[in-house]
C-alpha cells in the first residue's frame, strides 16, 4: 500500500511533449482515474510510474521514497497492460504465478497464493488451461489476477477495459471496483471513457495534450470543472456553451437574443467576452424565460428527453423530465438555474472564479 | 433465384478445379524433385554393374556394395593370394571378396563426415545464437544508425559470397585458417548470420513489447525477461532460421572445395572424389550423397511443424 507523488513530471519524444510538468499525489488506498482523450499522454505518465519510460525530467516517489532513478522491478508496481500481456505459451496458472516464481518464493505458497487469487476471481477451474482459448472477460481476470498475486504496492491499469464489448465493460467496471475495494492498493486506472471514470474514481484527473487540467472527486469535476475543455471533456450529453459579454461583478451575461443571470463574478473580464457553460439539466423550459427559442427535437430517453433548442446565441441541449409535452417547432421560453453555470474565458479556458452557494450535484 | 443458385454452384466448382489444378501442380513438382532423390536412394543399394546397366534397372537385388565401399579402402588381389588368408570374417569382408578384393582400412569418408557435422551444425548455432541476439537488439533497443546498420548486414548477402573466394582464401592462409574446422565454422557463420538476423528480427518485431515490460515490472531482469518470455515465443522462428542455416552450411561446397584439404575437408568436396577411387563406383557415390541428406531430412521433420509455423508466421498473427 503506498502514496505515489508526482512533482514536476515532463516527457518529451525528440520535439514532440507527451506530457508537460504534471504534478499530482495519489492518495493510500485510492482508486485514482486518469482520464483524457487519445494521445493526451495519460499511458506515458503510468509508464513513467512504472519504470518502463524514463522522464524527461522530473520526480516520482513511492511512499515518500524518490524512485525516479530506480528500475521497473524495483518499485514493487504491478501494471496491468491495454492489451494483458498474456503469455500464450503458459497456462493460465503459470501466467498468474510469474512474477512470484523469480522471487525465491517456496513452490507451496507460490501455489497457495495463485489458487487464492484464482478463487478470488473466480477463474479457479481454469488454472491448467492455455490462455489462448480464453473469452476476453477470463482474459482480464488473468491479468488482473497476475497482478494482484504479488501484493504490489500499487496497481497501474492500462485502459483493461478497451477490449471488451460495452455490455461486459459495465460488469467488469463493478468487479474492478469491488475488487480495489477488497485489496485496498492504491490503484491509477487510465481511461478515456469518462462513464467508466466517473462511476469507479476516487477523484479524477483530467489531462489534455500532456497537461494535467483539473484533479477531483467525480462529483466536482462534473459540478465545478476547472476549464472549459474539462466541462465539456465530462458529462453526457455535453455541456451547453454560449459566448456572451459581461462586466466584472455583473450579476448577467449578456448573449444574442437575451441576458443569463450568473453568479456573481470575482474576476476582470477580458475585452474577448466571456464564455457561458450551462448543463443540459440546468435548463428549465418555460412559456416565459431568460432565452427564447424554437424547439428543432425531442428525443425520449426513459425517464428523460432531451430537447435540443435553437436560440438567437445557438443550439442549447435541455434535459427535461418526460412529463413535459413540447412540439418540434414550438416557441418556448428558457430559463437557467444560475448557482449552476459556469463562467469561462474564452482565451485561456480557465473557469472564472464566482460566488457558488455551495456544489450543485448533476 | 435460379440464376444466384448457378452462380453459387459456378463459384464452388471453380474453387474445386482451382483446387484440383493446384493438387497436380505440386504433385508434378515433388515428382520432379523425388524422381532424382528417389534414384539416389537405389543406386546406393544397386551392385556397380547394375547402376551402369543399360537399360537401366528399377527392379535389382538390393546389395550393401556401395555402402561397404563408401567406408573402405579396399585393393584388388589375385584369387591365390584371397585363397590364403581362409574364409572372410566379416559381412563386409564377404561382400568385397566377391570382387577380387581385401579392405585394407577405413575411408576417409566417416572423418569427412564428422567434419561436416562438427562445421554445419556449430556454424548454424553461432550463426542463430549470434542472429538472436543482435535481432534482439536491432528490434528492441535505439541503436544509433539502426537503418544503415541493418542494410549494411544484408548488403553482405548481395553479392555471392563465393565472389570474394580469393580475398578469403589468401586472408586464411595468412591467418593460419586454411583448412581448419574453425576457420569454415567462422565463415559459413559470417554468410549466414546475415540472413538470421533479418529473419529473427522478423519475428522479435511480431512480439509485443508489453510482454517483456510485464515481465520487466514484475521484477525480471531484461535478460531473464528475453529468455523466459521472448525465447519460448520465437521457438518457431529460430526454428525456421536454424533449419535455413544449417542447409546452406550442409551444402556448401565452393568454400569447401577452396579452402579445405587434408583436415578439414566437410563431406560436399569428398563425395565426388569416390568416383576417381577405383573406377566408376556409383554405388558408393549413392552411398555416401543418401548418408549425407540422411540430417537435413531428420531436422526438417523433427522441426517441420515449428517450421510451418514459422514461415506462415506473419500470416496467422492478428
Ligand atoms: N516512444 C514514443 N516515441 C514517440 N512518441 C511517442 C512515444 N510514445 C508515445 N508517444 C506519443 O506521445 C503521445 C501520448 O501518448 P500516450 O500513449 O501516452 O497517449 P494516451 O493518452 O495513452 O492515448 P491512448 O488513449 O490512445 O492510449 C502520443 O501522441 C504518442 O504518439
Ligand atoms: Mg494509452
Amino acid at each position: 500500500m503506498a502514496e505515489i507523488r508526482i512533482e514536476q513530471l515532463h516527457k518529451a519524444f525528440g520535439d514532440f511533449v507527451a506530457v508537460r510538468d504534471s504534478s499530482f499525489t495519489v492518495r493510500d488506498g485510492e482508486f485514482f482515474v486518469m482520464l483524457g482523450p487519445s494521445g493526451c499522454g495519460k499511458t506515458t505518465t503510468l509508464r513513467m510510474i512504472a519504470g518502463l519510460e524514463m522522464p524527461s525530467s522530473g520526480r516520482i516517489f513511492l511512499d515518500g521514497e524518490d524512485v525516479t532513478h530506480k528500475r521497473g522491478g524495483e518499485r514493487d508496481i504491478a501494471f496491468v497492460f491495454q492489451l494483458f500481456a498474456l503469455y500464450p505459451h503458459m497456462t493460465v496458472g503459470k501466467n498468474i504465478s510469474f512474477p512470484l516464481r523469480m522471487a525465491g518464493v517456496s513452490r507451496r505458497e507460490v501455489r497457495e497464493r495463485t489458487q487464492e487469487v484464482a478463487r478470488m476471481l473466480q477463474i479457479g477451474h481454469l488454472l491448467k488451461r492455455s490462455v489462448a482459448g480464453l473469452s476476453s472477460g477470463d482474459r482480464q481476470r488473468v491479468a488482473l489476477g497476475r497482478a494482484i498475486v504479488r501484493r504490489a504496492k500499487a496497481f497501474l491499469l492500462d485502459e483493461p477495459l478497451g477490449a471488451l464489448d460495452a455490455e461486459f465493460r459495465d460488469l467488469m467496471c463493478e468487479e474492478l471496483r469491488g475488487l480495489h475495494d477488497r485489496v485496498g492498493a492504491t490503484s491509477v486506472y487510465v481511461t478515456h471513457d469518462q462513464v467508466e471514470a466517473m462511476t469507479m474514481a476516487d477523484r479524477i484527473c483530467v489531462m489534455d495534450k500532456g497537461e494535467v487540467l483539473q484533479i477531483g472527486p467525480p462529483s466536482e469535476i462534473y459540478a465545478r470543472p476547472a476549464t472549459r475543455f474539462v466541462a465539456g471533456f465530462i458529462g453526457s450529453p455535453a455541456m451547453n456553451f454560449l459566448t456572451g459579454e459581461g462586466g466584472a461583478g455583473a450579476s448577467a451575461i449578456r448573449v444574442k437574443g437575451g441576458a443569463i443571470p450568473v453568479p456573481r463574478l470575482h474576476e476582470a473580464l477580458g475585452s474577448g467576452g466571456v464564455i457561458v457553460g450551462v448543463r443540459p439539466e440546468h435548463i428549465r423550459i418555460a412559456g416565459e424565460g431568460a432565452m427564447k427559442g424554437r424547439v428543432f427535437a425531442v428525443e425520449y430517453m426513459g425517464a428523460r428527453q432531451l430537447i435540443t433548442v435553437d436560440t438567437d446565441a445557438g443550439r442549447l441541449r435541455v434535459r427535461a423530465p418526460n412529463t413535459m409535452r413540447v412540439e418540434t417547432g414550438e416557441a418556448v421560453g428558457l430559463n437557467f438555474d444560475t448557482e449552476s453555470l459556469m463562467v469561462f474565458d474564452p482565451q485561456s479556458g480557465r473557469a472564472l472564479a464566482s460566488d457558488h452557494a455551495g456544489a450543485a450535484h448533476g | 433465384m435460379s440464376a444466384r443458385a448457378t452462380t453459387a454452384h459456378s463459384v464452388v466448382e471453380i474453387k474445386a478445379a482451382g483446387k484440383w489444378f493446384a493438387g497436380i501442380l505440386v504433385a508434378a513438382y515433388a515428382l520432379v524433385a523425388v524422381i532424382p532423390l528417389a534414384w539416389i536412394l537405389m543406386t546406393g543399394f544397386k551392385s556397380p554393374p547394375d547402376s551402369i546397366s543399360y537399360p537401366p534397372k528399377v527392379v535389382f537385388e538390393p546389395s550393401l556394395e556401395g555402402y561397404v565401399n563408401v567406408f573402405t579402402n579396399r585393393s584388388r588381389q589375385t584369387p591365390e593370394y584371397l585363397e590364403s588368408l581362409g574364409p572372410p570374417k566379416a559381412w563386409y569382408d564377404k561382400i568385397s571378396r566377391k570382387r577380387n578384393m581385401v579392405i585394407t582400412g577405413p575411408s576417409r569418408f566417416a572423418g569427412r563426415y564428422m567434419n561436416s557435422v562438427v562445421i554445419g551444425f556449430g556454424s548454424t548455432f553461432l550463426a542463430v545464437f549470434l542472429g538472436t541476439l543482435a535481432a534482439y537488439g536491432f528490434s528492441r533497443f535505439k541503436v544509433p544508425l539502426k537503418d544503415d546498420l541493418l542494410f549494411f548486414i544484408l548488403s553482405t548477402r548481395m553479392m555471392p559470397p563465393i565472389a570474394v573466394a580469393i580475398p578469403i582464401f589468401l586472408m586464411y592462409r595468412t591467418l593460419g585458417l586454411s583448412d581448419t574446422i574453425l576457420g569454415m565454422i567462422l565463415l559459413y557463420t559470417a554468410v549466414n548470420v546475415s540472413l538470421a538476423v533479418w529473419l529473427l528480427k522478423g519475428f522479435i518485431d511480431e512480439i509485443p513489447r508489453e510482454y517483456e515490460e510485464a515481465a520487466v515490472v514484475d521484477g525480471y531482469t531484461r535478460l531473464q525477461a528475453f529468455i523466459k518470455v521472448i525465447l519460448p515465443q520465437m521457438r518457431a522462428g529460430i526454428a525456421a532460421t536454424a533449419i535455413f542455416c544449417l542447409i546452406f552450411a550442409w551444402n556448401e561446397y565452393a568454400f569447401a572445395l577452396l579452402l579445405t584439404s587434408g583436415n578439414a575437408q566437410t563431406a560436399p568436396p569428398f563425395i565426388p572424389i569416390i568416383i576417381g577411387e577405383g573406377g566408376l563406383d556409383w554405388p558408393a557415390v549413392a552411398a555416401g550423397t543418401t548418408l549425407f541428406l540422411v540430417p537435413i531430412v531428420f531436422f526438417t521433420v523433427l522441426l517441420r511443424n515449428q517450421l510451418l509455423r514459422g514461415i506462415t508466421f506473419g500470416a496467422v498473427r492478428k
